[in-house]
Protein backbone atom coordinates (compact mmCIF):
# COMPACT_ATOMS: atom_id res chain seq x y z
CA UNK A 1 0.00 0.00 0.00
CA UNK A 2 1.40 3.19 -1.00
CA UNK A 3 2.06 5.61 1.46
CA UNK A 4 1.12 9.14 0.63
CA UNK A 5 2.66 12.05 2.52
CA UNK A 6 1.67 15.45 1.44
CA UNK A 7 3.42 18.60 2.91
CA UNK A 8 1.46 21.96 2.73
CA UNK A 9 -2.21 21.42 5.00
CA UNK A 10 -4.19 24.65 2.94
CA UNK A 11 -6.85 24.01 0.63
CA UNK A 12 -4.92 22.33 -1.59
CA UNK A 13 -3.34 20.02 0.35
CA UNK A 14 -6.99 19.39 2.34
CA UNK A 15 -8.50 18.79 -0.95
CA UNK A 16 -6.04 16.26 -1.79
CA UNK A 17 -6.23 14.35 1.28
CA UNK A 18 -9.97 14.18 1.34
CA UNK A 19 -9.76 13.33 -2.97
CA UNK A 20 -7.47 10.41 -2.20
CA UNK A 21 -9.63 8.90 0.63
CA UNK A 22 -12.75 9.47 -1.80
CA UNK A 23 -11.37 7.45 -4.52
CA UNK A 24 -10.42 4.54 -2.77
CA UNK A 25 -6.84 4.99 -1.63
CA UNK A 26 -6.03 2.73 1.70
CA UNK A 27 -2.95 3.36 2.39
CA UNK A 28 -1.48 5.99 5.13
CA UNK A 29 -1.96 9.72 4.21
CA UNK A 30 -0.25 12.27 6.15
CA UNK A 31 -0.94 16.00 6.23
CA UNK A 32 2.45 18.10 7.23
CA UNK A 33 1.30 22.01 7.52
CA UNK A 34 3.47 24.95 9.14
CA UNK A 35 0.30 26.50 10.61
CA UNK A 36 -1.49 25.73 13.98
CA UNK A 37 -4.65 25.45 13.02
CA UNK A 38 -7.37 22.96 11.60
CA UNK A 39 -7.08 23.38 7.17
CA UNK A 40 -9.16 26.49 6.60
CA UNK A 41 -10.35 28.65 4.47
CA UNK A 42 -8.78 31.83 3.61
CA UNK A 43 -11.24 34.07 1.42
CA UNK A 44 -13.32 35.03 4.60
CA UNK A 45 -9.84 36.50 6.25
CA UNK A 46 -10.31 39.30 4.39
CA UNK A 47 -14.03 39.99 4.16
CA UNK A 48 -16.69 38.18 7.16
CA UNK A 49 -13.94 37.02 9.29
CA UNK A 50 -11.78 40.28 9.71
CA UNK A 51 -15.43 42.42 9.95
CA UNK A 52 -16.38 40.11 12.91
CA UNK A 53 -18.84 38.30 11.33
CA UNK A 54 -17.70 34.83 11.05
CA UNK A 55 -16.19 32.34 13.60
CA UNK A 56 -13.28 30.66 13.35
CA UNK A 57 -14.79 27.25 13.67
CA UNK A 58 -16.63 28.39 10.54
CA UNK A 59 -13.53 28.75 8.30
CA UNK A 60 -12.37 25.45 9.68
CA UNK A 61 -12.70 23.37 6.19
CA UNK A 62 -13.66 20.33 8.12
CA UNK A 63 -14.14 19.59 11.52
CA UNK A 64 -11.25 18.03 13.10
CA UNK A 65 -13.04 14.55 13.77
CA UNK A 66 -13.49 14.09 9.70
CA UNK A 67 -9.78 13.58 9.14
CA UNK A 68 -9.61 10.85 12.27
CA UNK A 69 -12.24 8.99 10.89
CA UNK A 70 -10.83 8.81 7.56
CA UNK A 71 -7.28 8.20 9.25
CA UNK A 72 -6.00 11.48 7.52
CA UNK A 73 -3.30 12.00 9.76
CA UNK A 74 -2.94 15.80 10.12
CA UNK A 75 0.41 16.94 11.44
CA UNK A 76 -0.25 21.02 12.38
CA UNK A 77 2.57 23.04 13.68
CA UNK A 78 5.29 21.51 11.69
CA UNK A 79 7.48 22.11 8.72
CA UNK A 80 9.34 20.08 6.27
CA UNK A 81 12.61 21.06 6.11
CA UNK A 82 14.09 18.93 3.03
CA UNK A 83 12.81 16.45 0.81
CA UNK A 84 15.39 13.51 0.37
CA UNK A 85 14.62 12.01 -3.22
CA UNK A 86 16.81 9.56 -3.62
CA UNK A 87 15.79 8.11 -0.29
CA UNK A 88 11.99 8.87 -0.45
CA UNK A 89 11.81 10.59 3.03
CA UNK A 90 10.99 14.18 4.25
CA UNK A 91 13.26 15.46 6.93
CA UNK A 92 10.19 18.12 9.55
CA UNK A 93 11.79 21.14 11.26
CA UNK A 94 11.03 18.99 14.54
CA UNK A 95 14.38 16.92 14.06
CA UNK A 96 12.73 13.62 12.36
CA UNK A 97 12.27 12.39 8.96
CA UNK A 98 9.52 10.48 7.59
CA UNK A 99 9.14 8.18 4.47
CA UNK A 100 6.76 8.20 1.52
CA UNK A 101 5.73 6.67 -1.31
CA UNK A 102 4.19 9.57 -3.84
CA UNK A 103 4.87 12.90 -1.91
CA UNK A 104 2.42 15.79 -3.03
CA UNK A 105 3.04 19.62 -2.62
CA UNK A 106 1.04 22.13 -1.45
CA UNK A 107 2.96 24.79 0.01
CA UNK A 108 0.41 28.12 -1.25
CA UNK A 109 2.53 30.96 -1.58
CA UNK A 110 4.05 33.91 0.71
CA UNK A 111 3.37 37.18 0.31
CA UNK A 112 5.60 39.78 -0.44
CA UNK A 113 6.45 42.56 2.40
CA UNK A 114 8.19 45.55 1.82
CA UNK A 115 11.88 45.59 2.66
CA UNK A 116 12.99 45.61 6.46
CA UNK A 117 15.26 48.26 5.60
CA UNK A 118 12.69 50.10 4.58
CA UNK A 119 10.34 49.85 7.84
CA UNK A 120 8.59 46.41 6.69
CA UNK A 121 8.83 44.74 9.69
CA UNK A 122 8.15 47.49 12.17
CA UNK A 123 5.13 46.54 14.71
CA UNK A 124 2.17 47.70 13.35
CA UNK A 125 3.13 46.20 9.88
CA UNK A 126 0.88 43.56 8.20
CA UNK A 127 0.31 41.24 5.63
CA UNK A 128 -3.17 39.20 4.65
CA UNK A 129 -2.10 35.68 4.64
CA UNK A 130 -2.77 33.29 7.53
CA UNK A 131 -5.08 33.26 10.47
CA UNK A 132 -2.71 34.41 12.62
CA UNK A 133 -1.67 37.77 10.72
CA UNK A 134 -5.30 38.43 11.12
CA UNK A 135 -5.83 37.71 14.32
CA UNK A 136 -3.04 39.92 14.87
CA UNK A 137 -4.49 42.91 13.07
CA UNK A 138 -8.13 42.55 14.03
CA UNK A 139 -7.33 44.27 17.53
CA UNK A 140 -5.78 47.79 15.16
CA UNK A 141 -9.89 47.71 13.73
CA UNK A 142 -11.14 50.32 15.93
CA UNK A 143 -13.21 53.24 14.44
CA UNK A 144 -11.61 56.09 13.46
CA UNK A 145 -7.85 55.12 13.53
CA UNK A 146 -5.96 55.65 10.23
CA UNK A 147 -4.68 52.75 8.30
CA UNK A 148 -2.83 53.02 5.34
CA UNK A 149 -2.84 49.91 2.50
CA UNK A 150 -0.31 49.48 0.57
CA UNK A 151 -1.61 47.50 -2.52
CA UNK A 152 -4.95 47.79 -4.74
CA UNK A 153 -5.60 44.19 -5.97
CA UNK A 154 -8.18 42.40 -4.11
CA UNK A 155 -6.78 41.22 -1.12
CA UNK A 156 -5.73 45.22 -0.28
CA UNK A 157 -9.55 46.79 -1.69
CA UNK A 158 -11.20 43.93 0.52
CA UNK A 159 -9.17 44.86 3.35
CA UNK A 160 -10.07 48.75 2.49
CA UNK A 161 -13.69 47.87 2.35
CA UNK A 162 -13.46 46.30 5.93
CA UNK A 163 -11.52 49.12 7.68
CA UNK A 164 -13.79 51.60 5.73
CA UNK A 165 -17.36 49.70 6.81
CA UNK A 166 -16.03 49.59 10.59
CA UNK A 167 -15.47 53.05 11.05
CA UNK A 168 -11.70 54.15 10.09
CA UNK A 169 -9.73 56.59 8.15
CA UNK A 170 -8.43 54.67 4.86
CA UNK A 171 -5.62 56.21 2.13
CA UNK A 172 -4.59 52.94 -0.25
CA UNK A 173 -1.86 53.44 -2.08
CA UNK A 174 -1.19 51.35 -5.34
CA UNK A 175 2.09 52.28 -7.07
CA UNK A 176 0.30 51.04 -10.64
CA UNK A 177 -1.76 53.82 -12.63
CA UNK A 178 -4.79 52.23 -11.22
CA UNK A 179 -5.87 49.99 -8.77
CA UNK A 180 -6.45 46.10 -10.15
CA UNK A 181 -4.07 47.10 -12.95
CA UNK A 182 -3.07 43.61 -13.11
CA UNK A 183 -5.98 41.74 -13.12
CA UNK A 184 -8.47 43.81 -15.06
CA UNK A 185 -9.60 46.21 -17.63
CA UNK A 186 -10.14 49.72 -16.60
CA UNK A 187 -13.69 49.85 -16.62
CA UNK A 188 -13.63 47.24 -13.57
CA UNK A 189 -10.82 49.59 -11.89
CA UNK A 190 -13.17 52.50 -12.51
CA UNK A 191 -16.00 50.64 -11.00
CA UNK A 192 -14.16 49.66 -8.18
CA UNK A 193 -12.70 53.21 -7.70
CA UNK A 194 -16.07 54.73 -7.51
CA UNK A 195 -17.48 52.33 -5.01
CA UNK A 196 -14.44 52.73 -1.88
CA UNK A 197 -14.41 56.68 -2.95
CA UNK A 198 -17.83 56.61 -1.80
CA UNK A 199 -16.95 55.03 0.77
CA UNK A 200 -14.44 57.59 2.12
CA UNK A 201 -11.19 55.76 0.81
CA UNK A 202 -8.70 58.45 -0.34
CA UNK A 203 -7.02 56.04 -3.52
CA UNK A 204 -3.70 57.35 -4.56
CA UNK A 205 -3.07 55.70 -8.16
CA UNK A 206 0.64 55.83 -9.47
CA UNK A 207 1.55 56.01 -5.54
CA UNK A 208 4.07 53.98 -4.18
CA UNK A 209 5.58 53.19 -0.43
CA UNK A 210 8.97 54.81 -0.04
CA UNK A 211 9.75 54.07 3.77
CA UNK A 212 7.95 53.56 6.56
CA UNK A 213 8.98 54.95 9.53
CA UNK A 214 8.20 55.04 13.62
CA UNK A 215 9.82 54.98 17.16
CA UNK A 216 9.34 50.84 17.89
CA UNK A 217 6.34 51.57 15.68
CA UNK A 218 5.16 52.21 12.34
CA UNK A 219 4.12 55.87 12.35
CA UNK A 220 4.74 57.62 9.04
CA UNK A 221 4.65 56.64 5.36
CA UNK A 222 7.15 58.43 2.94
CA UNK A 223 5.19 58.10 -0.44
CA UNK A 224 6.92 57.78 -3.80
CA UNK A 225 5.21 61.25 -4.44
CA UNK A 226 7.38 63.21 -1.89
CA UNK A 227 4.36 63.64 0.56
CA UNK A 228 4.19 62.16 4.16
CA UNK A 229 1.42 60.62 5.77
CA UNK A 230 0.42 60.03 9.32
CA UNK A 231 -0.60 56.75 10.25
CA UNK A 232 -1.52 54.44 12.83
CA UNK A 233 -0.85 51.32 11.13
CA UNK A 234 -0.28 49.66 7.68
CA UNK A 235 -1.43 46.45 6.01
CA UNK A 236 0.50 45.35 3.01
CA UNK A 237 -1.30 43.45 0.33
CA UNK A 238 1.18 43.86 -2.46
CA UNK A 239 0.86 40.14 -3.77
CA UNK A 240 2.38 36.34 -3.37
CA UNK A 241 5.33 34.65 -4.56
CA UNK A 242 4.65 30.96 -4.97
CA UNK A 243 6.36 28.61 -1.95
CA UNK A 244 8.85 26.91 -4.30
CA UNK A 245 11.58 26.94 -2.20
CA UNK A 246 11.72 23.19 -1.06
CA UNK A 247 10.64 22.55 -4.65
CA UNK A 248 13.96 24.36 -5.93
CA UNK A 249 16.44 22.87 -3.17
CA UNK A 250 15.06 19.03 -4.57
CA UNK A 251 15.84 19.48 -7.69
CA UNK A 252 12.38 20.09 -9.52
CA UNK A 253 11.66 22.04 -12.10
CA UNK A 254 10.50 25.43 -11.46
CA UNK A 255 8.48 27.86 -13.96
CA UNK A 256 6.48 30.72 -12.03
CA UNK A 257 5.84 28.11 -9.97
CA UNK A 258 6.39 24.36 -9.30
CA UNK A 259 6.41 23.48 -12.87
CA UNK A 260 3.59 20.42 -13.20
CA UNK A 261 1.87 18.65 -16.36
CA UNK A 262 -1.48 18.11 -16.57
CA UNK A 263 -1.74 15.15 -14.16
CA UNK A 264 -0.02 17.37 -11.76
CA UNK A 265 3.12 15.96 -12.13
CA UNK A 266 6.32 17.61 -11.45
CA UNK A 267 9.59 16.60 -12.77
CA UNK A 268 9.81 13.80 -10.39
CA UNK A 269 7.06 11.04 -11.23
CA UNK A 270 6.59 10.69 -7.36
CA UNK A 271 6.08 13.40 -6.79
CA UNK A 272 3.05 15.79 -7.26
CA UNK A 273 2.02 19.29 -6.70
CA UNK A 274 -1.32 21.69 -7.13
CA UNK A 275 -2.98 25.05 -6.08
CA UNK A 276 -0.88 28.39 -5.53
CA UNK A 277 2.27 26.96 -5.54
CA UNK A 278 2.48 25.35 -8.85
CA UNK A 279 1.95 26.66 -12.68
CA UNK A 280 0.39 23.96 -15.11
CA UNK A 281 -0.27 24.30 -18.96
CA UNK A 282 -3.95 26.07 -19.66
CA UNK A 283 -5.18 26.81 -23.39
CA UNK A 284 -1.41 26.45 -25.02
CA UNK A 285 0.04 28.80 -22.28
CA UNK A 286 1.80 27.78 -19.09
CA UNK A 287 -0.36 29.47 -15.73
CA UNK A 288 -0.15 30.10 -12.13
CA UNK A 289 -3.59 30.78 -9.99
CA UNK A 290 -3.90 32.04 -6.79
CA UNK A 291 -7.99 30.91 -6.04
CA UNK A 292 -9.73 28.45 -4.13
CA UNK A 293 -11.68 26.76 -6.82
CA UNK A 294 -8.04 26.09 -8.65
CA UNK A 295 -6.60 24.50 -5.55
CA UNK A 296 -9.66 22.58 -5.02
CA UNK A 297 -9.91 20.91 -8.64
CA UNK A 298 -6.43 20.97 -9.15
CA UNK A 299 -5.92 19.18 -6.41
CA UNK A 300 -8.72 16.83 -6.80
CA UNK A 301 -6.90 16.16 -10.09
CA UNK A 302 -3.57 15.37 -8.83
CA UNK A 303 -4.87 12.89 -6.54
CA UNK A 304 -6.70 11.16 -9.21
CA UNK A 305 -3.39 10.89 -10.83
CA UNK A 306 -1.69 9.55 -8.07
CA UNK A 307 -4.12 6.33 -7.95
CA UNK A 308 -3.63 6.04 -11.76
CA UNK A 309 -5.98 7.63 -13.60
CA UNK A 310 -4.39 9.53 -16.73
CA UNK A 311 -7.30 12.00 -17.16
CA UNK A 312 -5.83 15.96 -17.86
CA UNK A 313 -6.80 18.53 -15.40
CA UNK A 314 -8.91 21.30 -17.26
CA UNK A 315 -9.20 24.44 -15.46
CA UNK A 316 -12.22 26.23 -14.96
CA UNK A 317 -11.20 29.41 -13.77
CA UNK A 318 -12.67 31.33 -11.81
CA UNK A 319 -12.91 33.62 -8.94
CA UNK A 320 -14.98 36.20 -6.64
CA UNK A 321 -14.14 39.05 -4.33
CA UNK A 322 -16.63 41.21 -2.15
CA UNK A 323 -16.36 44.57 -1.17
CA UNK A 324 -19.02 46.04 0.58
CA UNK A 325 -22.25 45.26 -0.51
CA UNK A 326 -21.18 44.21 -3.61
CA UNK A 327 -20.02 40.71 -5.06
CA UNK A 328 -17.52 40.69 -7.86
CA UNK A 329 -17.64 37.01 -9.65
CA UNK A 330 -14.95 36.95 -12.86
CA UNK A 331 -15.12 33.76 -14.97
CA UNK A 332 -12.50 32.46 -17.44
CA UNK A 333 -8.79 34.45 -17.85
CA UNK A 334 -8.55 37.65 -19.40
CA UNK A 335 -4.69 37.29 -20.75
CA UNK A 336 -4.08 38.40 -23.86
CA UNK A 337 -7.67 40.31 -24.27
CA UNK A 338 -7.90 43.12 -26.94
CA UNK A 339 -11.22 44.90 -26.56
CA UNK A 340 -13.97 44.65 -23.48
CA UNK A 341 -17.34 45.64 -23.92
CA UNK A 342 -19.21 47.03 -20.85
CA UNK A 343 -22.88 45.63 -20.25
CA UNK A 344 -25.38 47.51 -17.33
CA UNK A 345 -27.15 44.50 -15.49
CA UNK A 346 -30.80 44.65 -14.62
CA UNK A 347 -30.67 45.70 -11.27
CA UNK A 348 -29.15 48.94 -9.90
CA UNK A 349 -25.35 49.03 -9.12
CA UNK A 350 -24.93 45.86 -11.59
CA UNK A 351 -22.34 45.68 -14.34
CA UNK A 352 -20.20 43.22 -16.07
CA UNK A 353 -16.82 43.75 -18.43
CA UNK A 354 -16.52 41.45 -21.42
CA UNK A 355 -13.12 40.50 -22.39
CA UNK A 356 -12.44 39.36 -26.07
CA UNK A 357 -9.62 38.51 -28.29
CA UNK A 358 -10.77 39.16 -31.53
CA UNK A 359 -14.33 37.26 -31.52
CA UNK A 360 -13.11 35.14 -28.82
CA UNK A 361 -14.96 35.35 -25.46
CA UNK A 362 -12.25 35.22 -22.87
CA UNK A 363 -13.34 36.48 -19.49
CA UNK A 364 -16.08 38.48 -17.69
CA UNK A 365 -16.20 40.46 -14.83
CA UNK A 366 -19.59 40.39 -13.09
CA UNK A 367 -20.26 43.26 -10.20
CA UNK A 368 -23.00 42.39 -8.68
CA UNK A 369 -24.77 40.78 -11.70
CA UNK A 370 -24.55 36.99 -11.09
CA UNK A 371 -26.78 36.47 -14.30
CA UNK A 372 -23.86 37.67 -16.42
CA UNK A 373 -21.12 35.57 -14.25
CA UNK A 374 -23.32 32.24 -14.35
CA UNK A 375 -24.01 32.57 -18.28
CA UNK A 376 -20.24 33.75 -19.63
CA UNK A 377 -18.88 30.88 -17.16
CA UNK A 378 -21.18 28.49 -18.94
CA UNK A 379 -20.17 30.32 -22.57
CA UNK A 380 -16.66 30.31 -21.93
CA UNK A 381 -16.54 27.01 -20.77
CA UNK A 382 -18.37 25.73 -23.68
CA UNK A 383 -16.45 27.65 -26.02
CA UNK A 384 -19.31 29.93 -27.15
CA UNK A 385 -18.67 33.45 -27.97
CA UNK A 386 -21.40 35.75 -28.96
CA UNK A 387 -21.09 38.82 -30.71
CA UNK A 388 -19.28 41.64 -28.66
CA UNK A 389 -21.91 44.05 -30.14
CA UNK A 390 -25.14 41.75 -29.14
CA UNK A 391 -23.63 41.17 -25.49
CA UNK A 392 -23.10 44.77 -25.13
CA UNK A 393 -26.88 45.66 -26.14
CA UNK A 394 -28.68 45.60 -22.82
CA UNK A 395 -31.63 44.52 -24.47
CA UNK A 396 -30.81 41.41 -25.41
CA UNK A 397 -31.78 39.08 -22.75
CA UNK A 398 -28.43 36.71 -21.64
CA UNK A 399 -31.12 33.90 -21.67
CA UNK A 400 -32.23 34.20 -24.84
CA UNK A 401 -28.88 34.45 -26.41
CA UNK A 402 -27.16 30.96 -25.99
CA UNK A 403 -30.70 29.98 -27.39
CA UNK A 404 -30.41 27.96 -31.03
CA UNK A 405 -31.48 30.89 -33.40
CA UNK A 406 -31.14 33.87 -31.97
CA UNK A 407 -27.48 36.08 -32.85
CA UNK A 408 -25.26 35.07 -29.88
CA UNK A 409 -26.14 31.42 -30.76
CA UNK A 410 -22.39 30.80 -32.41
CA UNK A 411 -22.01 26.91 -32.43
CA UNK A 412 -19.33 26.07 -30.02
CA UNK A 413 -16.18 25.40 -31.35
CA UNK A 414 -13.62 23.12 -29.81
CA UNK A 415 -10.30 24.61 -28.27
CA UNK A 416 -6.88 24.12 -28.22
CA UNK A 417 -4.73 23.86 -25.91
CA UNK B 1 -29.67 19.46 17.29
CA UNK B 2 -31.99 19.85 14.15
CA UNK B 3 -31.88 16.86 12.24
CA UNK B 4 -31.38 17.07 8.32
CA UNK B 5 -32.31 14.59 5.57
CA UNK B 6 -30.27 15.07 2.35
CA UNK B 7 -31.43 12.98 -0.53
CA UNK B 8 -28.89 12.35 -3.34
CA UNK B 9 -29.80 12.24 -6.89
CA UNK B 10 -29.78 8.77 -7.33
CA UNK B 11 -32.25 8.32 -3.75
CA UNK B 12 -29.69 7.33 -1.66
CA UNK B 13 -30.93 8.77 2.15
CA UNK B 14 -28.45 10.62 4.84
CA UNK B 15 -30.28 11.99 7.83
CA UNK B 16 -27.63 14.08 10.26
CA UNK B 17 -27.58 16.07 12.60
CA UNK B 18 -26.28 19.66 11.69
CA UNK B 19 -25.31 22.36 14.95
CA UNK B 20 -27.87 25.90 15.53
CA UNK B 21 -25.99 28.10 13.20
CA UNK B 22 -24.16 26.39 10.49
CA UNK B 23 -25.80 26.12 6.62
CA UNK B 24 -27.70 23.49 5.75
CA UNK B 25 -23.90 23.55 3.24
CA UNK B 26 -21.75 23.16 5.90
CA UNK B 27 -24.04 20.20 7.54
CA UNK B 28 -23.66 18.27 4.21
CA UNK B 29 -19.41 19.69 3.89
CA UNK B 30 -19.05 18.24 7.43
CA UNK B 31 -20.75 14.99 7.05
CA UNK B 32 -19.29 14.08 4.04
CA UNK B 33 -22.32 14.04 2.28
CA UNK B 34 -21.59 13.83 -1.94
CA UNK B 35 -23.48 15.95 -4.29
CA UNK B 36 -23.08 19.24 -2.91
CA UNK B 37 -19.64 20.70 -4.30
CA UNK B 38 -19.50 24.45 -2.08
CA UNK B 39 -16.40 25.50 -4.16
CA UNK B 40 -16.68 28.93 -2.06
CA UNK B 41 -17.47 28.09 0.84
CA UNK B 42 -20.37 29.52 1.60
CA UNK B 43 -19.81 33.41 0.33
CA UNK B 44 -23.09 32.67 -2.03
CA UNK B 45 -20.33 32.96 -5.60
CA UNK B 46 -20.45 29.24 -7.06
CA UNK B 47 -23.82 28.20 -7.13
CA UNK B 48 -22.27 24.74 -6.29
CA UNK B 49 -24.56 24.15 -3.64
CA UNK B 50 -28.00 24.05 -5.40
CA UNK B 51 -30.81 22.10 -3.69
CA UNK B 52 -34.28 21.38 -3.79
CA UNK B 53 -36.31 21.87 -0.87
CA UNK B 54 -39.12 19.15 0.31
CA UNK B 55 -42.16 21.19 -0.96
CA UNK B 56 -43.11 20.85 2.84
CA UNK B 57 -40.66 23.28 3.85
CA UNK B 58 -40.65 25.41 1.33
CA UNK B 59 -42.96 28.10 2.84
CA UNK B 60 -40.91 27.98 6.50
CA UNK B 61 -37.59 28.72 5.51
CA UNK B 62 -36.74 32.33 5.00
CA UNK B 63 -36.80 34.01 1.41
CA UNK B 64 -33.73 33.70 -0.68
CA UNK B 65 -32.24 37.52 -1.21
CA UNK B 66 -31.82 38.82 -5.28
CA UNK B 67 -28.15 37.54 -5.37
CA UNK B 68 -29.43 34.31 -4.58
CA UNK B 69 -32.34 34.40 -6.92
CA UNK B 70 -30.37 35.43 -9.43
CA UNK B 71 -27.64 32.81 -9.09
CA UNK B 72 -30.37 29.93 -8.79
CA UNK B 73 -32.07 31.51 -12.01
CA UNK B 74 -29.12 30.35 -14.07
CA UNK B 75 -27.80 27.25 -12.22
CA UNK B 76 -27.77 23.90 -13.77
CA UNK B 77 -31.97 22.67 -13.52
CA UNK B 78 -33.15 25.00 -11.53
CA UNK B 79 -36.69 24.74 -10.08
CA UNK B 80 -38.65 28.06 -8.95
CA UNK B 81 -39.74 28.03 -5.24
CA UNK B 82 -37.96 24.73 -4.27
CA UNK B 83 -34.08 25.59 -5.62
CA UNK B 84 -32.07 26.84 -3.17
CA UNK B 85 -28.61 27.55 -2.24
CA UNK B 86 -27.67 25.17 1.03
CA UNK B 87 -25.16 28.18 2.06
CA UNK B 88 -27.62 30.66 2.98
CA UNK B 89 -29.74 28.27 4.60
CA UNK B 90 -28.97 29.30 8.53
CA UNK B 91 -30.35 25.74 10.45
CA UNK B 92 -31.81 26.57 13.81
CA UNK B 93 -34.52 24.42 15.62
CA UNK B 94 -37.36 25.69 13.84
CA UNK B 95 -35.76 23.58 10.18
CA UNK B 96 -35.63 20.24 12.47
CA UNK B 97 -36.24 17.31 10.36
CA UNK B 98 -35.92 19.86 6.96
CA UNK B 99 -35.58 17.57 3.61
CA UNK B 100 -33.38 18.65 0.90
CA UNK B 101 -32.60 16.76 -2.40
CA UNK B 102 -28.95 17.04 -4.54
CA UNK B 103 -29.83 17.63 -8.54
CA UNK B 104 -28.24 15.52 -10.75
CA UNK B 105 -24.94 17.99 -11.09
CA UNK B 106 -23.99 21.06 -9.71
CA UNK B 107 -23.11 22.42 -13.52
C1 LIG C 1 -6.91 37.09 2.51
C2 LIG C 1 -7.12 36.21 1.33
C3 LIG C 1 -8.32 36.28 0.62
C4 LIG C 1 -8.55 35.46 -0.48
N1 LIG C 1 -9.75 35.54 -1.13
C5 LIG C 1 -10.02 34.69 -2.14
C6 LIG C 1 -11.30 34.68 -2.79
O1 LIG C 1 -12.18 35.46 -2.48
N2 LIG C 1 -11.52 33.76 -3.76
C7 LIG C 1 -10.56 32.86 -4.14
O2 LIG C 1 -10.82 32.05 -5.02
N3 LIG C 1 -9.34 32.85 -3.56
C8 LIG C 1 -9.05 33.74 -2.58
N4 LIG C 1 -7.80 33.73 -1.99
C9 LIG C 1 -6.77 32.82 -2.50
C10 LIG C 1 -6.90 31.43 -1.92
O3 LIG C 1 -7.06 31.48 -0.54
C11 LIG C 1 -5.69 30.61 -2.29
O4 LIG C 1 -5.63 30.53 -3.70
C12 LIG C 1 -5.75 29.20 -1.71
O5 LIG C 1 -5.71 29.24 -0.32
C13 LIG C 1 -4.63 28.35 -2.26
O6 LIG C 1 -4.56 27.12 -1.61
P1 LIG C 1 -3.18 26.35 -1.43
O7 LIG C 1 -3.50 25.11 -0.68
O8 LIG C 1 -2.51 26.27 -2.73
O9 LIG C 1 -2.28 27.29 -0.53
P2 LIG C 1 -2.50 27.73 0.99
O10 LIG C 1 -3.93 27.79 1.32
O11 LIG C 1 -1.67 28.94 1.16
O12 LIG C 1 -1.87 26.54 1.83
C14 LIG C 1 -0.49 26.25 1.84
C15 LIG C 1 -0.10 25.76 3.22
O13 LIG C 1 1.15 25.12 3.15
C16 LIG C 1 1.88 25.41 4.30
N5 LIG C 1 3.31 25.18 4.03
C17 LIG C 1 4.10 25.85 3.15
N6 LIG C 1 5.36 25.33 3.18
C18 LIG C 1 5.36 24.34 4.09
C19 LIG C 1 6.36 23.44 4.57
N7 LIG C 1 7.60 23.47 4.11
N8 LIG C 1 6.03 22.55 5.53
C20 LIG C 1 4.75 22.50 5.99
N9 LIG C 1 3.77 23.32 5.57
C21 LIG C 1 4.07 24.23 4.63
C22 LIG C 1 1.53 26.85 4.57
O14 LIG C 1 1.79 27.19 5.90
C23 LIG C 1 0.05 26.87 4.23
O15 LIG C 1 -0.73 26.59 5.35
C24 LIG C 1 -7.55 34.56 -0.89
C25 LIG C 1 -6.33 34.50 -0.20
C26 LIG C 1 -6.11 35.31 0.90
C27 LIG C 1 -4.81 35.23 1.63
S1 LIG D 1 -21.23 27.35 -1.37
FE1 LIG D 1 -20.85 28.62 -3.07
S2 LIG D 1 -22.82 29.47 -3.42
FE2 LIG D 1 -23.16 28.18 -1.74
Amino acid sequence: MSRVVIIGAGQAGASLAIKLRGLGHEGPITLIGSEEALPYQRPPLSKKYLLGEMEVERLHLRPRSFYEERRIELRPGVAVTSIDRAGKTVTLDDGTSLPYDQLALTTGAEPLRLPARLGGELPGTYTVRTLRDVDAMAPEFVEGRRVLIVGGGYIGLEAAAVAASRGLQVTLVEMAERILQRVAAPETSTYFRELHRGHGVDIREGVGVASLAGEGRVATAALSDGTTLATDFVVVGVGVRPATGLAEAAGLAIENGIRVDAHGRTTDPSIFAAGDCTSFPYRGQRVRLESVPNAIDQAEAAAASMLGSGKDYEARPWFWSDQYDVKLQIAGLNAGYDRTVVRPGARAGALSVWYYRGSELLAVDAMNDPRSYMTGKRWIEGGFSPPPAVVGDPQCDLKTLAAPGSPGAVPATPRGG
Amino acid sequence: MPRITYIEHDGTEHTVEVGNGLSVMEGARDNDIPGIEADCGGACACATCHVYVDPSWIGKIPAKDDAEADMLDFAAAPTSGASRLACQIRVGDHLDGLIVRMPETQG
